[in-house]
């Protein structure tokens, strides 16, 4: 029986070591038994990265975790019997768990636009054609711009970039309007702090998004198409680009394809590192070699976009998800979800949160399964405080508010948003007004300067909540704060600038009492702020075994061994590595 | 006087601020860049990301060619170049460590693995050591957040830092570029 064995390969399982446990497998599996045969593949992202690298045998269906190269001939040597336990997930009562299936991680997942993440390997075009590639696009081939457009608007999908606007109405509009020219663009610019979707999407099945972006040109009728991904994106960039060149060879993109009589092609254009880029005026402005500003959009840019021709602009998780409305129906898609907004959407999980990684789920989950069964609650058993959506211009949500189910307009009314479905989970170490000081720090960084209310309101913020975590507010600064925060959201320009006191306003919301804390008693209840805390070795649970000593950086803190240690408050520059390091928990902070 | 200029040919002006270029050791000529490319200005972004690749840093000679070959007033182009913090105006080092502060790198302690580089280096954010080899900078997300705190150390990721683990990943890759010189 030919087995087929699946290495994660993506960012994150690199990182933890997955090239070498690649290698080795490959390297002895050339030794082994003929009747087995294993072909041992690299495949994109298989969501759990913090467990990486991931190893996975099919038909067997058994997924081994922290995999190291050293366990590659045990591997090898179990296929087809007993698998090798101390490499499997072990559930509460301690039993291994065999498939995937029964993760908790995995379980209550649904993926569509991940279908083929994890499973592929994303440099072969043959390993994705064997996965029912390029149908969706055969079968749009077969109907009319119309119908195409008729079965996207059914399915009831939404821009998952964050803005969630209606695809199908947006390819209407642009394929009602008549030109020379149309382009179909695809945003990976990715700017997010938080969110990688696009980014395991792109390496872990470029050629779903390239099929996506295919059927799009096609109904709207463009014959142009670029990606915009990011510079950082480096094996992204790589692996789009050796889709491109696949299915250019294979008659997907080009002149006449697959014999349809219909021309497109596509190139990418690699983004400079601006999170305003991702807004999609200025995402044209920068794909004409321009600098990246956004503007006013009184004239949509399905009627007048890149070069002033029509254009759409669809993020790459949408893509993704055109190819599967396409061949099973834009029902079967609507079937999933909410009201409102249909199908599924990928989440980063990230933060203080036991299990990290990528998920996919049905719109309309709510938080609290997000975080607690999918994400294994608080790493470390800390207590839950919130949880940050949307990105920079999305806003946190409090316990009070977990058993919201998401969906674009739920976030909405919270406060929040959807944005590209970064989910920051935090914990009682994390202090709110750092967390908004760190959102308004990273959006005026962004902010393309073209209008004031942004560019000056946002430094003037950025100055007062500094100000705050410092322990040098006033009471009349969160007033100041609330009116800042109201002059940036009705006088900006765009997205980026009417949202940038979403942060701001929803912990002024939710944690006001944290921000009071700050003013009135100079202190931080998480104990974030730096200038507010000190760090302090309690006598009593003190072993004096001198470690902390031997660690600090700025070698302020004194004593023999055996007896208590101290710190030189005054030295102390406060880098926590003493906490980090301190074996019996003695260092606290104040 | 940007008209006068463009009326000369081509190649002319490429040799003209070509002559005043310092010439850089094991590095392609701005030439070679610029052929890959047509006269228009779309290909500007992606002709400033090469030229900050191959020399590490975009000097006001580098702007001048890139504005005669593209036809744009060396205004525009100095605005991208400054505007996209891929590029660079000032010489970067040889091995450049971005230390990822996304929010999940934030709330996991960015700060710590930052400051330790610095103490490390002994270079702020957006400064380059002396001898020229390490440019240490702050990104915004590298897209790794589910084994933050993350940093790259030229290209190479490393990932769930804790404090102490920072400063030999720097003394390593110094070894390194130590030993391809």
């Amino acid at each position: 029986m030919n087995r087929e064995i699946l290495v994660c390969c993506d960012t994150g399982c690199l990182v933890n070591g997955a090239q070498a446990v690649l290698d080795e497998l490959r390297h002895d599996a050339i030794g082994m038994d003929v009747s087995i045969k294993p072909y041992v593949k690299n495949v994109g992202c298989n969501g759990l990265c913090e467990k990486g690298p991931i190893v996975t045998i099919l038909p067997d269906n058994i997924t081994y975790y922290k995999v190291k190269p050293s366990d590659a001939a045990d591997i090898l040597e179990s296929l087809g019997n007993k698998a090798v336990d101390r490499l499997l997930y072990k559930d509460k009562e301690g039993t291994p768990v065999l498939s995937r299936k029964d993760h908790p991680f995995y379980a209550t997942q649904h993926k569509i636009a991940l279908r083929n993440t994890g499973i592929i390997d994303p440099g072969s075009i043959e390993d994705f054609l064997s996965r029912g590639g390029y149908e969706g696009l055969k079968k749009a081939l077969t109907m009319t711009q119309d119908q195409v457009i008729a079965e996207v608007e059914k399915s009831g999908l939404r821009g998952r970039g964050g803005g969630g606007f209606p695809t199908g109405k947006k390819w209407r509009s642009c394929q009602q309007v008549s030109s020379d020219q149309k382009y179909m663009l695809c945003n990976g610019d990715e700017g997010d702090p938080g969110a990688f979707m696009d980014r395991s999407l792109m390496e872990g099945d470029p050629h779903s998004v390239l099929e996506g972006l295919i059927i799009g040109a096609f109904a709207i009728g463009a014959s142009k198409g670029i990606l915009y991904i990011r510079d950082e994106y480096d094996l992204a960039l790589r692996d789009v680009q050796k889709a491109i060149d696949e299915a250019r060879k294979m008659g997907y993109l080009g002149e006449n394809i697959l014999n349809s009589g219909f021309n497109f092609d596509c190139e990418i254009v690699r983004g400079g590192g601006a999170f305003v880029c991702g807004e999609s005026s200025a995402l044209m402005s920068s794909i004409e070699g321009k600098v990246g500003e956004p503007r006013v959009k009184y004239i949509r840019s399905v009627e007048k976009g890149l070069f002033e021709k029509p254009t759409v602009l669809n993020n790459v998780e949408t893509l993704a998800n055109i190819p599967y409305i396409l061949l099973h129906g834009g029902d079967e898609y609507a079937k999933l979800g909410t009201e409102g907004s249909k199908g599924t959407k990928v989440f980063s999980l990230v933060g203080k949160v036991e299990r990290t990684g990528l998920v996919e789920v049905p719109m309309g989950v709510t938080l609290r399964e997000l975080v607690f069964d999918i994400g294994g609650g608080i790493a470390g058993g800390g207590r839950f405080k919130a949880v940050q959506t949307g990105g920079p211009s999305g806003g946190c949500i409090p316990e009070s508010l977990m058993d919201l189910k998401i969906d674009f307009d739920s976030l909405k009314e919270s406060g929040s948003m959807m944005g590209s479905g970064g989910i920051i989970v935090m914990d009682e170490a994390t202090c709110m007004v750092d967390l908004a000081r760190y959102y308004v720090k990273f959006l005026s960084g962004e902010s393309c300067g073209k209008c004031t209310p942004c560019r000056e309101g946002l430094r003037c913020m950025l100055e007062i909540l500094t100000r705050i975590c410092e322990g040098k507010g006033t009471l009349r600064d969160l007033d100041l704060l609330e009116e800042l925060a109201y002059t940036a959201t009705q006088a900006s320009l765009c997205e980026l600038g009417k949202t940038a006191a979403n942060p701001v306003l929803s912990t002024l919301k939710y944690f006001r009492d944290e921000y009071e804390e700050h003013i009135n008693n100079k202190h931080c209840p998480a104990g974030a702020c730096k200038e507010l805390i000190t760090f302090r070795i309690l006598p009593e649970k003190c072993k004096g075994c001198g470690i902390c000593a031997k660690a600090c950086p700025a070698q302020c803190i004194d004593g023999v061994l055996k007896s208590p240690y101290e710190i030189r408050a005054l030295d102390c520059i406060k880098c926590g590595t003493c906490k980090e390091k301190c074996p019996f928990d003695a260092i606290v902070t104040e | 006087m940007m008209l006068l200029l463009h009326n000369i040919g081509m190649k002319e002006v490429v040799v003209l601020a070509n002559e005043n270029n310092v010439k850089h050791e094991n590095t392609r000529d701005i030439k070679d860049i610029l052929k890959n490319y047509s006269h228009e200005q779309r290909h500007s972004l992606a002709i400033l990301q090469e030229v900050q690749k191959e020399y590490s840093y975009i000097s006001p000679d580098h702007l001048q060619t890139i504005s005669y070959y593209l036809r744009v007033p060396v205004a525009e182009i100095f605005s991208i170049a400054t505007f996209y913090k891929a590029l660079s105006l000032d010489k970067k080092g040889k091995i450049i460590i971005k230390v990822c502060d996304g929010t999940a790198c934030h709330i996991r302690g960015s700060e710590t693995v930052l400051n330790e580089c610095k103490r490390a280096l002994n270079i702020d954010v957006g400064e380059t050591t002396p001898d020229g080899l390490f440019s240490l900078e702050v990104v915004n997300c590298v897209g790794s957040c589910a084994i933050a705190p993350v940093m790259v150390c030229d290209n190479e990721f490393h990932g769930k830092l804790q404090s102490g683990q920072v400063a030999p990943i720097i003394t390593q890759a110094k070894e390194e570029a130590e030993v391809h010189e």
